[in-house]
């Protein structure tokens, strides 16, 4: 198995947002600005990567029929105890991140990739899909969230571009986020042909 | 090795072991961290007070806890420099559950600043309370006294700005802050403000 092939295959061909469509609840919900696009993309590949590996290790234990809630119960306790040790060690990341965290055990991506494939490949395959469909989210959710943030208030990553009384607050709003999320991947689209 | 089959007495030794590793694990992580967090915690409630109070040391002389509305609210009187006010939105109502906010008054009641404490608010809208209502934001607070009258959003005949599209979040905030007031005079022996009970922002979270 070609392991750069599975790295690549997760950011540009099989990319979890523009291409499988998956996890658009917290694609939506975060992107307000890029630097909330990628702190969530960040945290959720990090626990992708975990929740990977484990079953991929565990995966001839469980029986068929209860693996949709053994993988349940092994995401949600990974995030938690992720989100434990951030507020515990890291205070000035769960400052501007905390929000986010709980929110990656309902992310589609991770449970799709666990039944998609660390269920039926080898624990270090599975790393490797786990580190490049994390960062095609990643890449996905920081270009999302700046977009967002230039169109609604003029800045990208805190960095002024226009005067914010020039910016159309929809984009920052909800709306906003399925009118950009649309016309990216149309335009992704297009360019892959 | 082979898939385990799934029969009842495999899947059920199979979920129970899973759980019961999980629960484990947890109760391990959290073990370990519950004294950290609780440490950070205060640590961060210590300096609010200080940088509410707009001071480098303080010393508090007493800590009344006040309730209104069922909720709770704690006064640390710290002398001559002022009181600083633990407080939440008494009707709970803002964007993202609870808002718990540390608010500075001078012995005058006026208002020497603001911290939130906790929030799940929105990030990049309502989660901006941090900022927007401080001395250089659009809609300060700072240097206002509820005495002269509730504080409240324009939109409900006020004079603080609401955050832009967050008005829901300022007005829970200002709630917070408006009861945080009362909980101070409250703490000195005074009643509670006396509402007119006709505001805007009263009429409209009806």
């Amino acid at each position: 198995m070609n392991y750069l092939k599975v790295l690549f295959n997760g950011i540009v061909k099989e990319n979890p947002t523009f291409v499988l469509l998956l996890g658009m609840c917290p694609t939506l919900g975060t992107t307000s600005s890029a630097i909330n696009g990628m702190s969530m993309g960040l945290a959720t590949m990090a626990v992708l990567i975990f929740s990977n590996l484990i079953i991929s290790l565990i995966k001839k234990l469980i029986p068929d029929m209860v693996r949709i809630p053994a993988f349940i119960v092994v995401i949600a306790s990974l995030v938690t105890i992720l989100q434990m040790l951030i507020k515990a060690y890291a205070p000035e990341i769960d400052k501007s991140l905390g929000l986010f965290i709980p929110l990656i055990v309902v992310n589609c991506i991770i449970l799709g990739r666990a039944e998609a494939f660390a269920a039926k490949n080898n624990p270090v395959a599975s790393i490797f899909d786990g580190i490049g469909m994390g960062l095609g989210f990643t890449l996905a959710l920081t270009l999302l969230g700046g977009v967002r943030e230039l169109l609604g208030t003029g800045h990208v990553f805190g960095l002024e571009l226009f005067s914010d009384s020039y910016g159309a607050l929809v984009f920052v709003l909800a709306p906003g986020a399925f009118i950009a999320l649309g016309y990216l991947i149309a335009i992704i689209n297009k360019i892959k042909g | 090795m082979k898939k385990l089959k799934s029969t009842w007495y495999n899947m059920a030794i199979v979920l129970t072991l899973i759980a019961v590793i999980a629960g484990a694990a947890l109760a391990y992580v959290n073990n370990m961290t519950q004294s950290v967090i609780a440490e950070i915690n205060q640590k961060n409630e210590d300096q609010a007070k200080k940088d509410v109070l707009c001071t480098d040391e303080i010393k508090i002389n007493s800590e009344t806890p006040v309730e209104i509305d069922g909720k709770e609210f704690i006064v640390y009187n710290a002398g001559e420099k002022g009181c600083a006010v633990k407080a939440v939105d008494p009707k709970n109502a803002s964007f993202g559950g609870d808002l718990t906010i540390m608010v500075g008054f001078d012995p005058d009641g006026n208002i020497l600043g603001y911290k939130v404490l906790n929030t799940n608010e929105t990030p990049g809208l309502g989660a901006k309370a941090g900022e927007w209502f401080q001395k250089d934001g659009r809609g300060s607070i700072i240097g206002k006294n509820p005495n002269a009258g509730e504080l409240a959003v324009t939109k409900d005949g006020g004079d603080v700005d609401a955050i832009t599209a967050s008005t829901i979040t300022s007005r829970s905030f200002l709630r917070a802050v408006n009861a945080a007031y009362n909980a101070y005079r409250q703490s000195l022996g005074r009643g509670p403000l006396p509402t007119d009970g006709q505001t805007g922002a009263t009429q409209q979270n009806n």
